[in-house]
Parts: structure tokens; sequence; C-alpha cells
């Protein structure tokens, strides 16, 4: 147990976890819509000014996992409740934990039916989503990992858009197809490893052929989350259905747990399959950077073109994970976070349009910038994040993945740079849309009294907090992950360098 | 002491000759309910009591362990859930309502029998009593139509069970044959001692397919569709959960015969599994009639079970156990919104679902669970005993079992989808509210408490039947 620090007092994690599960078990006895919304509200608060603590309370010049709880669960396979954070899943805790309270806000008005079984939906995936973050044991980070589909399934299939039904399906079978074979690999593991603890699987001497096959069904499972190309197609057609807070949480926290798992599971656990796998990985990155950015530019739909956008920023993130050097992955992090906040706010912005215009199409929504000049404004601000100018919170992390990416080869990184052109070309040309259009606009002068309300400032306002200070000034974010990263390049290092010497030995 | 030995039994038995007497009268339709459900409950109660008992009675030839004592208080939970879910008994008419009740205990107590028998004979004598009560249970359903569709479904499952039967019985032949004993105890070191003969080896499969019809193990599954959908809810209910327990409790006796180098057994047992689970859940992937589809899902689920034996390890015999009795749960569950969803007793499909969760919330909820449960999604009891057996069976190194297993969760998870999204989405259109009365909405919540509770505390459940296990030699 040497690698978590135990906390004896206030056992913060699992409060965090079973807080909003205890407020869904709370809403199931109380009638009433507004009784929900209010109460899904203050869970959902306490739970993020809690995990506020988190942050203040957090040691970042140690490796260790923190805040660490450890109980027996099930002895007779070694299973544990083990719970712990680092410098890698701290700051995804805190997005999911200040984002949920936005998400609730943001379907204040937009879920009118069966309002009660939305907000234990989302209470739910909150729960699941921060142990997933949190767990230590692989089989409790399995079970919230699957677990988590139900309620997502629910929020797309009960109230999505037109085409709900498929895009549910498609979701569900998509992530479960993908995960069966990471459960079998979590299984191998146990009986070379005697414990389900992920960190004791760690720097363990598998052989080759043994992390080779693991790889690939950690790969499967965690590609189809991000999603990688080609195992995108789910995605827009999730998005696009989902109601605004399942976009938000899927964009934000769900797509995050792909790369997560990349960093938690397949760097340090399979470094030198990691290693062999990084070439085409890599290149898997640029394509879906290019693709994303490509498929973005020619989207009549806003919620669809955002969602592209995201398989080329998430591109972006796989890239900085794979080019295993401290920038690179120090950047992917930092840029998990920023398309948490910035895809996020895009997805409620969207929704914002949607819930006066109710559609979501470009040519419905051009010209409105003369009559909503506080929400073009957020809205700017929030595009700009997204292609990365600089000042932004995604110029840090793009910029910091790309260095990285130099440092490891030139022409992947060269071919990533299209990349960020395509992002201010389709971001821009949303933008110009929506802000000014041409002299054919619709006549949306019925917009005017229609501006952002006090509520949906409260939600953007937040976001747009982030995207500054992360963009400003970035030091706070990077220095909690500083050791827990370096920590990470060494175990991916030694493991590959003792390899390496193996084969050489081997040779001679 | 000897009393807690027999206790269940002589109670059952004596449950049945009141009953017994109920269906000579006339108009007992409401007495013999009461009748039965009483006896029901109280027998949970007896088991309960003799729980912890132990010892041999009638030559050694019936077996009283922690092993068979599990197995009987689960059957008569079983029975007991499917008497209250089943109360309205609306698919049989009220003259044979005595006879139905008592034939269905008799099958019970021939369960009950058979979970504790240790020698051939009475094995076969104990799966014949609770099999022919169950042949008699399927014809007697209400024929509002005319179609005697039941009678087809009759027959189809005698013919079926009594070939098997014979199978069954044509291997114990060639065990005693080559052992000169009928006591599992006895056969079992010269079992072990002649372990790669081809005879004892075919023995022991063929002993095994009279319990493959129980559990509707592929090819033994050819009853299971027409059975299902012809036979009442409430039987269906029956059939679909509380006999597997009984053959599923044998099939671990009968595993136990083979020796760790049979493993031309393994093999048969590794195939069988895999064309289960791959034919139950293609095939249930296109069903209608939501009792087919769970007959379908049922022979997927069957297979799963013998992921544990192929291990031939204490382990793995309780992963089965865990597993089975898992299931016994989440099929009642579904089975109490069918019968509650249908209204004069007719076959529900998966279309009369639409939007129960307007119609009935309770209900939709317990499908839900029920239905994610049986996809094996955690955090419920489906996922934990998947769980378990594939770690089981992985350790005893049949990792291509394993994955074609796992791939199984992804084809299933279609069908039980379609239901859940027909339950959650789909809207009501004319269809009625469907009324719960108070103790249904209690067993459905029951229910779905022990789907969580097994589900994510499996340790107690699983370290009392691997006690168990390894207490039966």
């Amino acid at each position: 147990m040497d690698f978590l620090i135990l906390n004896n007092g206030f056992p913060y994690l699992s409060v965090l976890i079973f807080l909003p599960l205890a407020g869904a078990l709370a809403l199931l006895f109380l009638p009433g819509d507004n009784t929900a919304r209010w109460g899904a509200l203050i869970v959902t608060c306490v739970t993020a000014i809690i995990s506020l603590n988190l942050y203040s309370g957090f040691d970042p010049t140690t490796a260790k996992y923190q805040f660490g709880e450890h109980n027996a669960w099930f002895p007779a396979l070694n299973i544990c409740y083990t719970l712990g954070i680092d410098g890698i899943s701290l700051l995804l805790v805190l997005l999911t934990t200040l984002l949920m309270p936005l998400c609730v806000l943001g379907s204040w008005k937009y879920i009118e039916k069966r309002v009660r079984e939305f907000m234990i939906c989302l209470l739910i995936m909150e729960s699941s989503m921060l142990g997933v973050f949190m767990a230590l044991d692989f089989v409790l980070f399995y079970i919230l990992w699957e677990a988590m589909l139900i309620p997502m399934y629910l929020l797309i299939a009960i109230w999505g858009g037109p085409r709900k039904t498929y895009a549910s399906i498609k979701f569900f079978l998509y992530t479960l197809a993908g995960s069966v074979m990471l459960l079998v690999a979590i299984i191998a593991l146990y009986l070379k490893t005697g414990s389900f603890s992920i960190p004791n699987m760690m720097g363990k001497a598998y052989s080759v052929d043994f992390q080779y096959w693991v790889f690939l069904a950690f790969f499967l499972a965690f590609a189809i989350k991000v999603p990688m190309f080609p195992f995108h197609t789910w995605l827009p057609a999730a998005h696009v259905e989902a109601p605004t807070a399942g976009s938000v949480v899927l964009a934000s926290v769900l797509l995050k747990m792909g790369t997560y798992g990349f960093l938690r599971f397949c760097l340090p656990i399979t470094p030198v399959a990691t290693y062999m796998f990084m070439p085409y990985i890599l290149w898997l990155s640029v394509i879906g950077i290019l693709y994303g950015g490509f498929t973005a530019l020619a989207q009549q739909d806003m919620k669809k073109l955002v969602a592209y956008s995201s398989v080329g920023h998430m591109g972006f993130v796989t890239l900085g994970i794979f080019v295993l050097n401290k920038q690179g992955i120090e950047g992917a992090i930092l840029q998990m976070i920023n398309h948490g906040i910035t895809t996020g706010a895009l997805f409620l912005c969207v929704g914002m349009i949607y819930e006066r215009t109710h559609s979501r199409e470009l040519s419905k929504a051009t010209g409105i910038g003369k009559y909503m000049p506080i929400y073009v404004t957020f809205l700017t601000f929030f595009s700009l994040s997204s292609l990365a100018f600089p000042g932004t919170n995604s110029f840090v992390g793009e910029f910091l993945i790309l260095v990285g990416g130099f440092a490891k080869s030139i022409p992947v990184a060269a071919c990533a740079i299209p990349g960020a052109v395509l992002a201010a070309a389709y971001m821009f040309r949303m933008l110009q849309k929506v802000v000014w259009g041409s002299e054919r606009n619709p006549d949306q002068a019925w917009l005017k009294s229609m501006d952002l309300s006090v509520r949906e400032i409260i939600i953007l306002a937040p976001l747009l907090l982030f995207v500054l200070w992360i963009g400003l000034a970035p030091t706070p974010f990077l220095d909690v992950m500083h050791t827990s990263v370096t920590h990470l390049v060494a175990q991916v290092n030694v493991a590959c360098l003792d390899s390496v010497r193996v084969v050489q030995v081997m040779g001679h | 002491m000897k009393l807690a030995l027999f206790a269940p039994e002589l109670f059952l038995l004596m449950g049945s000759l009141v009953l017994f007497f109920l269906t000579i009268g006339k108009d007992k339709a409401r007495q013999s309910r009461n009748a039965v459900i009483g006896i029901a409950l109280i027998n949970v109660l007896v088991c309960l009591f003799s729980f912890r008992a132990e010892g041999n009675l009638f030559y050694d030839a019936y077996r009283v362990d922690l092993f068979s004592q599990i197995f009987k208080l689960m059957i008569s939970g079983g029975f007991l859930a499917v008497l209250l879910l089943g109360r309205q008994l609306k698919g049989v008419s009220e003259d044979v309502r005595p006879e139905y009740y008592l034939f269905m205990l008799l099958s019970t107590l021939g369960l009950v029998f058979l979970v504790s028998s240790v020698e051939l004979l009475s094995i076969f004598i104990a799966l014949e009593l609770s099999s022919f009560s169950l042949y008699l249970l399927v014809p007697m359903r209400d024929d509002r139509h005319g179609l005697r569709y039941q009678m087809e479904s009759a027959i189809k499952y005698i013919l079926f069970g009594v070939v098997a039967t014979g199978v069954m019985l044509f291997g114990m032949s060639y065990l005693f044959g080559l052992t000169g004993t009928t006591y599992l105890n006895q056969l079992l070191p010269k079992l072990h001692a002649i372990a790669t003969q081809p005879a004892a080896m075919i023995g022991i499969a063929m002993v095994m397919g009279g319990f493959f019809f129980k559990l509707a193990v592929f090819p033994f599954h050819f009853w299971v569709p027409d059975v299902y959908e012809g036979a009442s809810n409430e039987t269906t209910a029956f059939i679909a959960s509380v006999p597997k327990l009984g053959a599923v409790a044998l099939l671990i006796r009968v595993t136990m015969l083979v020796a760790p180098q049979g493993q031309a057994v393994v093999a048969l047992l590794t195939i069988l599994a895999v064309c289960s689970m791959f034919y139950g859940n293609l095939i249930a992937l296109v069903q209608k009639d939501i009792k087919r589809m769970l007959g379908f899902s049922g022979i997927a689920h069957a297979g799963f079970v013998l992921l544990g034996l192929v291990t031939l390890k204490d382990t793995g015999y309780a992963a089965s156990m865990f597993y089975i009795i898992g299931y016994l749960v989440m099929i009642i569950a579904c089975f109490v919104v069918i019968c509650t969803v249908s209204k004069e007793g007719e076959n529900v499909t998966i279309d009369d679902l639409s939007g129960l969760h307007k119609r009935a919330p309770l209900l939709a909820l317990t499908l839900g669970v029920s239905m994610f449960a049986l996809a094996g999604i955690p955090p419920f009891v489906g996922f934990m005993g998947k769980f378990i057996l594939l770690t089981g069976a992985l350790r005893e190194g049949h990792l291509a079992l394993v994955i074609l297993a796992a791939l199984n969760t992804a084809i299933a998870i279609y069908y039980y989808l379609s239901v859940v999204r027909i339950t959650f989405c789909a809207d009501p259109e004319n269809r009625p509210l469907v009324k719960v009365d108070m103790l249904t909405g209690i067993v459905s919540v029951v229910l779905m408490v022990i789907i969580i509770a097994m589900g994510v505390a499996p340790a107690g459940i699983i370290d009392l039947a691997t006690s168990a296990v390894s207490a039966i030699l």
C-alpha cells in the first residue's frame, strides 16, 4: 500500500461518490418537477463545494495517490474498495464536480417532461463518473465504467431528439462492445498479479506478447470512448440527439474517460506495448485531427459541428499522450480539461439557441449578433478558445502538445498543424454566420428581447472565467500534475529501456 | 435432531396432502390458493430452520448438507415468489386451480428431494417426480381461443423430457456397469480411477443430458420456446426459474465425478456452453414475444452456468451456484412484470410493454433493472455472476471460452436494450394503465433490492457457496 496515502479524516472521495447517489435516491421519493430541479442543483453544488477541498488539500510534491481510502470488499477474489487521486485525476474530478451544477442549470427550462427522472439520471451519472476517476481497484473501475452506460443511455433515449433510438442504441452497443474485452484483460491481469489493485499492476515485467494483447483490449475500449478515428461514428449521432446536458456530460467528461484510461492503464501497465504501438496511434490521432476538422467545416448543424470538432480536439489529446514525454502528456491533460470547459460551453450555447429557435441549423441562426449581443460575446470567446487562440485555455494545451510532438517526431507534429488551422476555419465560419451572416439573413428581430437571461449568464460566466484563467495563468493547473506526470513518464521509460536491454542482451 | 434433517420434505409432503384433499372438493380455488401460499411461506421458514442441518438418511442415499440446504431454501423462496406473482392465476381456469397448485407443490417437492439425492436411482425418482408434475402444469392453461396451443407445448415438453430421461438412464446404466455401485460417493473414486476410459466419459456426459434438458442447454433446448410460449405466464415463471436450481445442483454433483484428467468431458461442456450462448443470444435477437425471448436468453444463460463447471474446481461450482441464484431472482423479477401486465393471462409481446413507465412506473423500473441485470451490466447481480464465472474459467486457462462468452454479452445487450427502450421511451398509445397491488409492489421492490445487493456485495453468498461445495465430498 505504499502507493496510497490513506486519508484518515473526512472521507472526501467516498462522500463525493455517494452524495449524488443519495441525492438521486432522495429524488426518487420526492414528487414535483421544481423539487427535482432544486434538489439536483443543491446536491451538485454541495458536491462541487466539497470537491474544492481536494484542490486545497492536494500535495503536488508526491506522485502517490492521495485522499486514499482502502477497504476490503470481496476478499475471495481480492477485490477492494480503493479510492485515491493523483495529479492526473485531480483536475478531472474537479472538472466533473464543477460542471454538474451548470448542467443542471442548463436543463432548467430545456427539460420539460419527466424532470425528476432526468435529474436522477444526471446525479447517477455524476456518481459513476467521479468514481471512474477515483477508483484504484480495477473491478470498482469497471463497474462504474459500465454502470454509467445506463443513465447515459436513458438520457439520450428518453430526452433526445428525433433519432434518439438509433443514437442511443448505437452509443450503448459501441461502448459495451468495446469494453467486454477490457473485462477479459482485467481478469488476465488479475491472474498475473493476484489482485485487482491498479497501482499494483503497474511496472510489472509482463511478457511482451501478454502486453500486446492487454494493450489491444485496453485500446479498443478507450479508443471507442475517446473516440479515436475510426471508432468515432457513434459520437456525432449521440451528440446531436442528446439533450444539452447530455451533450455536455458526454463531451466534457465521458470522452475524457477514454484518454484517462490511456494515461492510467495503457501507459503504466503495458509500457512496452505502448511504445511499440505508439507510431500507429500517433498517426491515427493526426488522421482524427484532420478528419474532424474537415468534417466540421462541412456541417450545417451547429451541434454536429461542435461534435466533429471534438473528434479533432480529442485527436490532439491522444497525440499528446502518445508522444510519451512530459510536455505532451501535461498538455494532453490540460487539453482534456480545456476541451471539457470549451466544448461544454459551446454545447450549452447551441442549446440556448435551440431553446429559442428550436433549430440547430446554422442557416436559421444567422445574423443574431445584432439582437443578442451578450450571447454572441460569450459564443465568440468560446469559439476562440476552441480554435486555440492565444490567451485562451486551449492555446496553452495545444502548444504544449505540439512542443511535445515536435520533440518526438517532426513529421507527425507538422501534419497536426493544419488541424489547428482547420479549427480556425470552421469556428470562424460558424462565428461569421451567427454573428453577422449576410444580407440574406432571416428576420431575427423577434430575438431582440430574448438575449441571455440571468440564469444563462450564470451558467456561462464561470466557464468563461476558466477559459481566460487557464489561458493567461495556467501555472496553478499545471503545477498539480508535474510530479505525477514525471512519475508516469519515468515508469514508461524505465520499462521500455529494460525491455530494450533485454532484447540487446538476447541479441548478443 | 433427525426431524430437522427431513423437515422441509416432510412439511411439503403434508402440504401436498392438504392440497390433495382440497382438490376433491368443489370450488376450492380460493382456499387452495391461500393454503398453498401459506404452505410455501412456512416452508421457507422451515428451510431456514433446517439450514444448518447435516446428515445422511435412507441408507446414505439422501444427504442433507449445506449445499442441499442452500438449494432447498432457494427453491422454496422461488416457489413462494412464483406463487405470489401469479396470485391471480389469470391463465388457468378456476376448476383446475386446486390441482394446479397441487402439482406445482409436488414439482417443488421433487426438486427438494433432488438436490439432496446422492444415489442414482433416488436422483432419477426425484427428477421424475418434479418433471411429471411440471408436464401436467403446461396443458392446464385456459383454452380461450380453442387453439389448443398449450396441448402442443405439453406434448413437446413431455416427449423431449422423456427422451432426455432415457439418455440419462442409459448413462446411469454405463456408470453402474463400470463401477457396480449407484452411490455417488462410491462412484467418485472408482470413476476417477478409470477416468480416461471413453465409456466412463460417455456415461457421465449422458447422465448430464437429463439435467441439460432441465437447464435448457443446447442441444437439449428444443422444448424451450414452445413451452415458454404455450404455458400460462405463471407456469412459465415456474419452469423458467425453480427447476433450473435443481438442475444446476445435480450438474455440480455429476461434474464432480469427472476426474481432472477427463478433458474430453470438459471439452464437451465447453462446446455446449459456446453453442448455448451463441444460439440463445442470436435467436433471442429477433423474438417478438417476451416469453420466447426470455426462453432463448435462458438458453444463453444456461451456457454461462457451464462456465463454472468446466473449471472442475470448487470455486467454479460456487460461481455457478451464485449465478443460478442470481438468475432465479432476475427472471422472477421479469415475470412479476409479465404476469401483472398480462390482463387476462394472455401472452405479452414486447410491444405490449410500450410506455410502461407511464402505465406502471414501479413495474417499468423492475423490468429495467432485471433487463440490465440479465444483460450483465453492473452494478447488478448479472454482472457480478458473469465476472466471477469468467475469472474462474480464465484461471483454468479457458481463454477462448472466456472471450466468446464476453462477446456474447455484447450480442445479448441489443435485445435486452430493446425491451428497456420500449418500456421507457415508447409512447403508451391507447394501452391501459396497469394496476399494481401492494403485494406485487413489495415483491418487485424486494427482488430489485436483492438484484442490487447481490451485485455489489457478493462476498457473503460466494463464501457460503464455496464452503457448501467443498463440503459435498
